[in-house]
């Protein structure tokens, strides 16, 4: 419990960090940290999928473009959302994505493993040619530009510093949730459920009805970061529902560990911070994230955030072997 | 054990905070800022790097400096994503406050530009994306946005009437399904159908396909020609497979099937097909013979469209820059002056019209194999055979009535001859 009390404390002092360092650096800063933000929602819900579930899920962009696109459309042509009917749109596309992910997935939990992963990346492929060719919705590949950001009460979503606060606190309120689904009985069922399904199934769960549960519940996720997504990138287009999207968000979580939600945060901010920082520093920026995925996969398989515990495994493992040498000879 | 995880959680937070703080540029004063946006990674890679050289080619030969300010070029990726041309927008605005965007390369790249540049109030001007509403029904929105490419629509007109001149009096037509194919489809369709002619097919095969096995069999035997729009690795495949099921009927494009980025790895299949552009490479005078040249010894191939037409935004903006005598006045000012100018380039005059569009010869071009410009292999090159001057992007339809219908999309125009 003490170790659980201390990860709490430092993720509330990271967040109160984030809060303060970076509205004093460039509003360019600020404009990625505030994408990295938003995309780290749907980042934690593949990780709820990933690593509490072990559902690998390559079609979760699906969701957040379903968001984006309802924003979107709305915003544009029947000006709604642009006020305080903002937080409505917010939960309208928290609710398209659940829905969205309640349709999917009758289709893909019967399925696991690799069955699974191709499942939800044909699913995810459907909804990016609805995008690409659903041309009198969607503006089909020239997207759908939000020109202006919603205004209520003082507060001006415009101002870059107003909205990274909105989506920061959007963020924590969906970190918290997330937590409290990942600690409740529901959660520790999922985690049964990835450890080894069969058990689950002896015991009595109904671990299809757990699994799709938690599919729509990530879906729900996944639409919430697409209203977000939609403000701060100020354009969706099919890009937002395309695979490589689906895949970002999945190597976001197995970078910053799956199995803990902070992780995709850090995973989040690493790629972004990679892609979009270091790549208007330096021309091998792509050496550089690949060199980090594939360090990653090859000795933290765990992720960054699994960096403390092998420590830990280490130096416990270094303190048994004197032990053990000193039993060896005592065998006959 | 502390120190390790506050390290981990906070490092990054550090790192890129220290790397923002440390950046805090100072911007000098007398330089020139421009912000240059291309996809240099990604599947457009090259095109980009042919945007990149051709703009870059034109600041060598004026020793980085146009019209007397020395230049700032500040080159950023877009990956072909519009979500990251806008990142890197608001980067070269916000962080190196450059005086201009310039570049974009696909119509959604520029759909997502403009409204970066109405918002942090800088002016953007558009070599590439040819997306027709950007200065035409949308213009109004972006009063920062001015372009010095084309629009896609733009050589369409006349060749419709070419069409016709050429007693084609059936056409059956594929294009890419995207905007840029609708656009430049719509427009032929338009002039070709307003002189006699009729469209009596459209095909759209989706971005990207490789095999046109599905589309080839299915084009209607009793067309006169078939007018194709192909972009990238569909402008290959597709004169080959159509060569190879035996077609014997005169065929005809927009200029991206047929521009110097992909024709030099075509083959003879090409031969005779004819296409539509404010550039050709083969362009008989004498600035552009010099440029080709020059451009081909420094980066080993023929220039394309996407080279010129950066190149000639460079010059445009040296003649501005000089009647400023180096010192950048502003964005509106500057779109006004670069309005009323006219603008002696490679591809010929060139001006721009009330909705910041240029008006500019249109190129009739014929894919032959001959020698040009003293080089000593036969190759394929875009010989103009017909040149119409002063064409505006509404061609010879009237600007209101243009206007007034919608833009040119998969179902507009009607297609009221297809069978």
């Amino acid at each position: 419990m003490n170790s659980q009390t201390f990860k709490i404390v430092a993720v509330v002092v990271a967040i109160a960090a984030i809060a303060i360092v970076v509205p004093n650096t460039g509003s360019f800063v600020i404009l990625l940290a505030t994408r990295a933000l938003a995309f780290a929602i749907l980042v934690m819900s593949v990780d709820i999928l990933l690593g509490y579930t072990g559902l690998a899920s390559l079609g979760q962009a699906a969701y957040l473009s379903v968001g984006a696109y309802a924003t979107a459309i709305l915003a544009t042509r029947y000006h709604i959302g642009l006020g305080w009917d903002f937080w409505l749109v917010l939960l309208f596309g928290a609710i398209l994505g659940a829905g969205l992910a309640a349709i999917f997935g009758l289709l893909a939990i019967r399925a696991s493993g690799v069955y699974f992963l191709m499942i939800t990346l044909a699913l995810g492929q459907c909804l990016w040619g609805l995008a690409y060719r659903w041309n009198s919705l969607t503006g089909g590949d020239n997207g759908i530009n939000l020109r202006e950001r919603p205004k209520f009460g003082v507060f001006d979503l415009g101002n870059e510093l107003t909205f990274f606060f909105l989506v920061l606190g959007v963020f924590c309120a969906s970190l918290l949730a997330m937590y409290t689904l990942v600690r409740s009985p529901f959660g520790r069922s999922l985690t049964g459920i990835r450890e080894r399904e069969l058990r689950m199934k002896i015991l009595g769960y109904n671990t299809w009805l757990h699994k799709y549960i938690a599919f729509i519940i990530a879906g729900m996720f996944g639409g919430l970061s697409g209203v977000l997504w939609a403000h701060t990138a100020g354009i969706v287009s099919p890009v937002n529902a395309e695979l490589p999207t689906s895949v970002d968000a999945l190597l976001m979580a197995v970078l910053g560990g799956s199995g803990t939600l902070v992780g995709g945060v850090i995973g989040s901010f690493i790629v972004f911070g990679l892609r979009e920082y270091l790549s208007t520093l330096v021309p091998w920026w792509q050496y550089a994230l690949g060199g980090v995925y594939v360090l990653t996969i090859l000795y933290l398989p765990t992720g960054l955030m699994g960096i403390p515990e092998r420590l830990r495994q280490r130096r416990s493992g270094l303190d048994k072997q004197p032990g053990a040498k000193q039993l060896a000879p005592a065998v006959p | 054990m502390t120190t390790s995880i506050s390290l981990r959680r906070f490092g990054p937070l550090l790192l890129s905070g220290g790397i923002a703080l440390g950046l805090a540029q100072v911007a000098n004063a007398d330089e020139l800022r421009i912000g240059f946006v291309a996809p240099t990674t990604g599947i457009y890679a090259q095109i980009g790097k042919d945007m990149v050289d051709g703009f870059q080619m034109y600041l060598d030969e004026h020793n980085g400096e146009l019209g007397g300010a020395k230049v700032k070029f500040i080159v950023e990726d877009e990956q072909g994503k519009p979500d990251t041309a806008v990142t890197k927008a608001k980067k070269l605005a916000l962080q190196d406050k450059v005086h201009m965007l310039v570049g974009g390369l696909l119509a959604s790249s520029g759909y997502a530009l403009a409204p970066v540049s109405t918002a942090e109030k800088t002016l953007y001007v558009v070599s590439v994306p040819a997306a027709d509403d950007l200065t035409q029904r949308d213009l109004p929105k972006y009063p920062y946005l001015i372009r010095t490419g084309w629009s896609s629509s733009q050589p369409s007109h006349p060749f419709g009437q070419w069409a016709c001149e050429q007693g084609y009096k059936k056409i059956a037509a594929i294009g890419a399904d995207y905007a840029f194919g609708y656009e430049v489809i719509g427009g032929f369709q338009r002039a070709f159908e307003a002189c006699g002619g009729k469209i009596i097919q459209k095909i759209w095969p989706p971005i990207g396909t490789k095999d046109f096995g599905p589309y080839i069999p299915t084009i209607k035997q009793d067309a006169d020609a078939i007018f194709s729009l192909m972009v990238g690795p569909m402008a290959l495949q597709f004169p080959k497979q159509l060569a190879a099921s035996g077609n014997k009927k005169p065929v005809i494009g927009g200029g991206t099937s047929y521009d110097e980025f992909v024709l030099p790895s075509m083959g003879d299949e090409v031969i005779g097909h004819v296409s539509t552009l404010q550039y050709s490479a083969a362009l008989d005078n004498p600035k552009n013979e010099a440029f080709v040249k020059k451009y081909r010894a420094k980066y080993g191939k023929v220039p394309s469209y996407y080279s010129e037409t950066n190149y000639t935004t460079a010059l445009m903006i040296d003649e501005v820059m000089k009647d400023n005598k180096g010192v950048f006045p502003g964005a509106e000012a500057f779109i006004k002056q670069l309005n009323a100018k006219k603008f002696d380039t490679l591809r010929g005059p060139v001006s721009i019209d009330e909705m910041r569009n240029p008006v500019q010869n249109i190129y009739i071009k014929k894919v032959e194999k001959k020698k040009m410009f003293g080089y000593d292999k036969e190759e394929l090159w875009n010989t103009v055979i017909k040149t119409y001057p002063n064409v505006s992007q509404f061609g010879q339809f009237k600007k209101a009535e243009f206007l007034a219908t919608p833009v040119y999309s998969r179902d507009y125009p009607p297609c009221k001859f297809c069978e």
